[in-house]
């Protein structure tokens, strides 16, 4: 697990569901197979409407037109992130697309499950609501142990929750290497 | 929980490792789960118990997409090697269709036991008082290598129903009530129990509507006691010995609400949330283009018998599809009747369109799928989603309601009460 992670950061709203993180007719892609689990990438995020493509502006595509990953490193969201369908694909989608954390008020369970046992994102909560605090695009650095985000841009930063019993799963790389050491 | 934990008793909050007895699979994250095990336990590895892996594949069956086809295959191959005999097979007389109404069907949902499926729809085998919810294809890959998995031992909602159903409502509507008060995020993490004589006065398929939507209010997993309803339908599908598990005595709850069956009205979710809840009859004349019946939430014999009762002697003014959930569900459509008449003569004489039994367009799916939205239809469903694009495209809706509401607005091409159709 990297320590930092900075870059450019993309805002959504609340209840995004996995149908608009990944839509249900690109699940024929099998994750297990190299070439078709980049595919996830390609499409992550791309069953949004165009109002809530990338807070407050919109009609911000995630993924560039004929582009394979995002040029965005982390997602600031609001409630019920990943609520719907227990599809592994997403959190994957979002990792292969370039995501390295989310930060949400809280998540859907499936969906949190996911990110950890899989090891694909970090997902941090926040105990305020951070929304309306960061714009689309604007450069942020994430201190993962202290749980600090910055916003560079804005020169503001925001203590996250303790990432508390999902922390040893993350630092094994995954809840396989995590029983495989307990 | 605690029995599957080998502790005496457990406490809310609590993280545990509960053994599994039964892992559910599809043709969507089957081929995920089945790598991921691989990777982790070897190419020669084998599964913890092949009789307690059950695999159904069910989402994409009726397509002429290869990739769908291609993952069918992994599962043929995957069952073959590991000796899989629970396994339901497109195109031979073994193919069931929708997972959790087979689950069901073929007697593999058993009180107090545990059944995790790689479908946020498994919670609809809580009806059978058991701790069933969905997960993804690393826990499943996991439990595959080690017939077990962490869960955090979550609190309860309690919803309870007092006195029976009027004729014009349904399960549906009870569900969708619930989750226009708590929201879509209002039972995250928890469990919602269902409870009260407005509860056990519902058949199985009705139960299973309402836990079945548990997860469409964040809920981990729905649960209703085990009554002689269950214990019937359970025995005559199974010999397999099981043991009741009830409430402990003086147990708390997170919360308690309570409502009068005979209050409510029928309901619907608008697009495109289904926490967006209006009256059917708040919603009078809003033209629909489509309707549809089907899915694990919406496509039992139930449904169906409900619906038919509308759509006898009527015809659609709406496009309509009828996808039943299995191939039982199906076979009963030609067997159940209404005056001497089929469900499926009922169906076809009215103009609608019976399709196979499969999850269909429920969650859009390949462009081919039966159903499907493919562009700005307004459709209301039976259907337990109605998220931007889930049925298909960006720029269609999706109402959520009962089959009879369904029904009811087929007739008339808009949104309709099913009081104003009803005899």
């Amino acid at each position: 697990m990297e320590n930092k992670i900075s870059g450019k950061v993309y805002v959504l709203g609340n209840d995004i569901d996995t149908d608009q993180i990944i839509p249900a007719h690109y699940l024929t892609y099998n994750p297990a197979i190299p070439e078709e689990r980049k595919m996830f990438g390609k499409y992550a995020l791309c069953g949004l409407p165009e109002a809530s493509q990338g807070l407050p502006f919109g009609k911000i595509p995630f993924v560039e037109k004929d582009a394979d990953r995002s040029g965005y490193k982390l997602i600031v969201a609001g409630k019920n992130f990943g609520c719907g369908s227990s599809r592994e694909h997403a959190p994957l989608a979002l990792q292969q697309s370039g995501i390295e954390a989310v930060v949400a008020e809280f998540y859907a369970r499936i969906f949190f499950r996911n990110s950890v046992n899989g090891g694909y994102l970090i997902p941090f909560e926040t105990p305020a609501r951070l929304v309306e605090k960061f714009k689309t695009g604007e450069d942020v650095e994430l201190d993962v142990r202290s749980g600090i985000l910055k916003n560079k841009t804005q020169n503001t930063e925001f203590p996250l929750k303790p990432l508390g019993d999902i922390l040893p799963i993350l630092e094994a790389g995954d809840i396989f290497r995590y029983a495989g050491k307990k | 929980m605690a029995k599957h934990a080998g502790k005496t008793r457990v406490e809310a909050g609590e993280n545990v490792w509960i053994s599994v007895d039964v892992l559910m699979t599809h043709d969507i994250c089957g081929p995920g789960t089945i790598g991921i095990f691989k990777e982790h336990f070897g190419k020669n590895a084998r599964v913890w118990d092949p009789e307690k892996v059950v695999i159904i594949p069910d989402h994409y069956i009726y397509t002429a997409d290869a990739k769908a086809h291609r993952n069918v295959d992994i599962l043929r191959e995957f069952v073959k090697e590991q000796g899989i005999r629970h396994f339901y097979n497109p195109g031979t007389e073994t193919y069931k269709g929708v997972c959790h109404v087979a689950l069901a069907e073929e007697g593999h949902t058993r009180p107090g036991e545990v059944l995790f499926g790689t479908d946020s729809h498994t919670c609809t085998a809580g009806a059978f008082g058991e701790f069933a919810t969905g997960i993804g294809n690393t826990d499943a890959g996991f439990i595959l290598g080690t017939g077990k998995l962490w869960v955090k031992v979550p609190q309860t909602m309690r919803f309870v129903f007092e006195g029976t159903l009027p004729p014009y409502l349904m399960a549906k509507d009870l569900i969708l009530q619930v989750i226009g008060d708590i929201g879509v995020d209002g039972a995250v993490y928890r469990t919602m129990e269902f409870a009260g004589e407005g509860v056990h006065s519902l058949n199985i398929e009705e139960r299973m509507t309402l836990c079945n939507m548990a997860i469409e209010a964040g809920g981990k997993n729905g649960v209703i006691s085990v009554d002689q309803t269950t214990l019937d339908y359970v025995r005559a599908r199974t010999s397999k010995p099981f043991e009741v598990v009830e409430n402990d005595p003086g147990c708390r709850y997170y919360s308690t609400r309570t409502y009068d069956a005979k209050k409510l009205e029928p309901v619907v979710a608008k697009p495109h949330s289904p926490d967006r809840r209006a009256l059917a009859r708040e919603l009078k004349g809003t033209a629909i283009t489509r309707a549809y019946i089907g899915s694990c939430t919406g496509g039992k014999i139930t449904d169906f018998i409900a619906g038919a009762k509308i759509l006898k002697g009527r015809s659609v003014k709406a496009e309509t599809f009828i996808v039943p959930a299995t191939t039982e569900v199906a076979a009963k459509l030609r067997t159940e009747k209404i005056d001497g008449k089929s469900l499926f003569e009922i169906f076809t004489e009215s103009g609608a369109k019976v399709g196979e039994a499969s999850c269909a367009a429920c969650l859009g799916g390949p462009k081919d799928t039966f159903g499907r939205l493919n562009g700005a239809e307004v459709c209301i469903s039976t259907t337990n989603r109605n998220f931007p694009a889930r049925m298909g495209s960006m720029e269609s809706q999706v109402y959520l309601a009962s089959p009879m509401t369904v029904a009811a607005s087929a007739v008339t091409g808009k949104i309709t009460d099913p009081r104003e159709v009803m005899a």
